[in-house]
């Protein structure tokens, strides 16, 4: 199969939709040449009335996506950085996330919210924040986080044809990989995480670009005769606990690296469901790696201090088996 | 402009039938009847049934925390608004919403709002939904004058402005943010935001539902023909508090005189005086009164009749999908 970049792959995702539903635009800061390429061309082919410039005004093209949505149309927003997401926190929100359970399910709200995310390499704590947790405990959005060019394609796709906002993050870190990327439009159902290698002694949760860390860890686990699994969740809402609880009622033990910081994050939440529901099954305490509770600092030194790479997720396995 | 009697006419019913709900919400308000608490629309009724009778039926609003009266003017069903402040399952949200986030989709009405200043950029992206779709729809946006500082407010009248988008901002100035006077955290005049932005600004008499109405007739056509967005301000009055029940923390805080001379212009009375004696008698008048009272008895009666969701429908409606 050819392989592809990741922007491509989301671009191809747009270009499928678009040529397939005139209620798709695509909106959002420069998104007519796009900054990292996932939207590049778009305007040549659909026109500038479905490629749409807005201004540097996040709440109002984000909460106008609310209204356009309600009135028919399937909006795509770029918002280019998640750390922007904030400033459109109401809109988000208190809009996004709630006209539809208030309005007692009058609205269905077709909307994607994509936005880069994540560490890039020293861009500092404003452009650097993994918001997925925050989204995700907002009850109303549906959040994904694809960490291959082929579910980048497939879930953007299965997010732009859903009835309701979904978040759809893109790793930064990740942007520029290539990956097998199959050339007509398909989708990877919302809310199914990938098993991207089995082994039986601990099972490694990963979200986004720690999905590649963490298989790098199991390789080197194996080196050392430990055998790991490793679950892609690709979707963080919905939340695919059957898989995580069916991976360590067999392993016993769990990891889950999570790129974001420990304070109420998905790495607790997974963690807590598996506690509260496997007990039975845990053989060691689980491990969370995660950043620290402190927001992104600038200088490549400190960012590599926070972040989190294979030998800390090799490391928490390694804890687990009792093999420090 | 002179205006037909049977358009006179049908804005002094529905302008009586909101008067007439919101009374009787103040009286369940002081019995304890109702759960929560509730911005009331009396004495600010021409602004609604102005600009809405200037809205074809598939024309669209979004409406506000005080929005009983968008909602109605904009033709919604009184039983379904009574059920809802009730709790009831029968209500327009099925019990999720509450008097401040009633919507009806069929009828246009993307929802009151509970955020001040939460529908100026949902009304702006109907009117993109429009405008890309080629309908010739129009949104009125309502809001108050204290969503007036805003950013929103700007950010939407910019987007509205580069894409001409069919969206009419209406503030309701009724000269009190919540319990301050408006002009104390307020620079300049409300309609003058829309200048810098090359979008028309104009102040209107919001007690007189004439002028209202053409004032709106004339943005309406302007933003159906494609000629972009206006911004219209209002003047108008609260008759009940900020919300009903202020008083146990609010103090006095709108002088008496002040309240008293509003009153005198109430918009109803005034519409009243000038029909009586040239489009219709006092009797014709004092049947839509009791007309209104009737239905809003009605919707009570209907409200706790209906049941109470169960339980477990406080885990639907949240996706379309799940």
């Amino acid at each position: 199969m050819r392989t592809i970049y990741f922007t491509a792959a989301i671009r191809e995702a747009f270009d499928a939709a678009m040529a397939e539903d005139p209620r798709v635009v695509v909106l959002g800061e420069d998104v007519d040449r796009s900054t990292i390429g996932s939207t590049k061309g778009l305007i040549e082919t659909y026109g500038p009335s479905r490629v749409r410039n807005t201004p540097i005004s996040e709440a109002t093209f984000v909460g106008s996506c609310v209204g356009a949505a309600a009135a028919g149309l399937r909006p795509v927003v770029d918002l280019m950085f998640s750390s922007f997401c904030y400033i459109a926190m109401d809109q988000l929100g208190n809009q996004a996330a709630r006209l539809r359970y208030m309005s007692g399910g009058q609205l269905e709200l077709p909307i994607v919210y994509l936005a880069g995310t994540g560490p890039s390499g020293s861009a500092a704590a404003q452009h650097s924040e993994n918001p997925h947790a925050i989204l995700m405990h907002l009850s109303g959005l549906k959040v994904v986080f694809p960490s291959t060019p082929f579910d980048a394609k497939g879930l953007l796709l299965a997010a732009i044809r859903d009835p309701d906002p979904v978040v759809f993050l893109l790793d930064l870190m990740l942007a520029g990989q290539k990956g097998e990327v199959p050339a007509e439009p398909f989708e990877v159902p919302l809310g199914k995480a990938a098993v991207r290698r089995v082994g039986d002694d601990v099972t490694i949760v990963a979200i986004g670009s720690l999905v590649g860390e963490s298989l790098i860890a199991a390789d080197e686990l194996e080196r050392d005769g430990i055998s790991a699994t490793v679950i892609d969740l690709r979707s963080l809402v919905p939340l695919d606990l059957e898989a995580v609880l069916a991976s360590v009622r067999r392993t016993g033990r769990l990891v889950v690296a999570d790129p974001a910081r420990r304070m109420c994050g998905a790495a607790g939440h997974i963690v807590s469901a598996v506690a509260t529901t496997a007990w039975d099954a845990l053989k060691a305490p689980p491990q969370l790696v995660t950043w620290p509770d402190v927001p992104m600092p600038f200088s490549p030194v400190l960012e590599r201090a926070v972040t989190v790479r294979a030998e800390n997720i090799s490391a928490a396995a390694r804890a687990t088996v009792g093999r420090i | 402009m002179q205006h037909p009697t049977e358009l006179l006419l049908q804005m002094y019913a529905a302008m009586t039938r909101i008067r007439a709900f919101e009374e009787q919400i103040a009286a369940l308000f002081r019995q304890g009847r109702l759960p929560g608490f509730v911005h009331l629309y009396s004495g600010e009724e021409a602004v609604a049934v102005g600009a809405c009778s200037a809205l074809r039926h598939d024309d669209r609003i979004t409406s506000t925390h005080r929005g009983h009266g968008h909602l109605i003017a904009k033709g919604a069903d009184l039983d379904r608004m009574m059920a809802e402040l009730f709790g009831r399952r029968t209500g327009y949200c099925k019990g999720k919403g509450g008097s401040m986030h009633i919507s009806d989709i069929s009828l246009g009405i993307l929802g009151a709002n509970g955020i001040v200043g939460g529908g100026m950029p949902i009304a702006t992206g109907a009117g993109l939904a429009d405008s890309v779709l080629g309908r010739d729809l129009v949104t009125i946006c309502f809001f108050g004058d204290g969503a007036a500082n805003q950013g929103v407010l700007l950010e939407s009248l910019n987007l509205s402005a580069i894409w001409s988008l069919p969206v009419i901002y209406l503030c309701e100035n009724n000269q009190y943010t919540e319990w301050m006077r408006t002009e104390s955290v307020t620079a300049g005049r409300i309609a003058d935001r829309a200048i810098p932005f090359g979008v028309p600004g104009i102040q209107v008499d919001g007690n007189d539902v004439e002028a209202v109405f053409d004032v709106v007739s004339g943005a309406v056509a302007r933003a159906r023909s494609g000629g972009g967005p206006s911004l219209i301000e209002a003047a108008t009055y609260r008759h009940h508090a900020h919300n009903e029940g202020e008083e146990v923390f609010s103090g006095v805080y709108r002088p008496k005189e002040e309240i008293a001379a509003w009153k005198e212009r109430d918009p109803i009375r005034r519409l009243r005086a000038r029909l009586v004696g040239t489009d219709a008698s006092a009797t014709d008048l004092d049947r839509l009164d009791a007309d209104a009272k009737d239905a809003v008895e009605a919707a009570v009666v209907f409200a706790e009749a209906s049941p109470f969701p169960e339980p477990h429908e406080a885990l639907e409606d949240l996706f379309a999908r799940s």
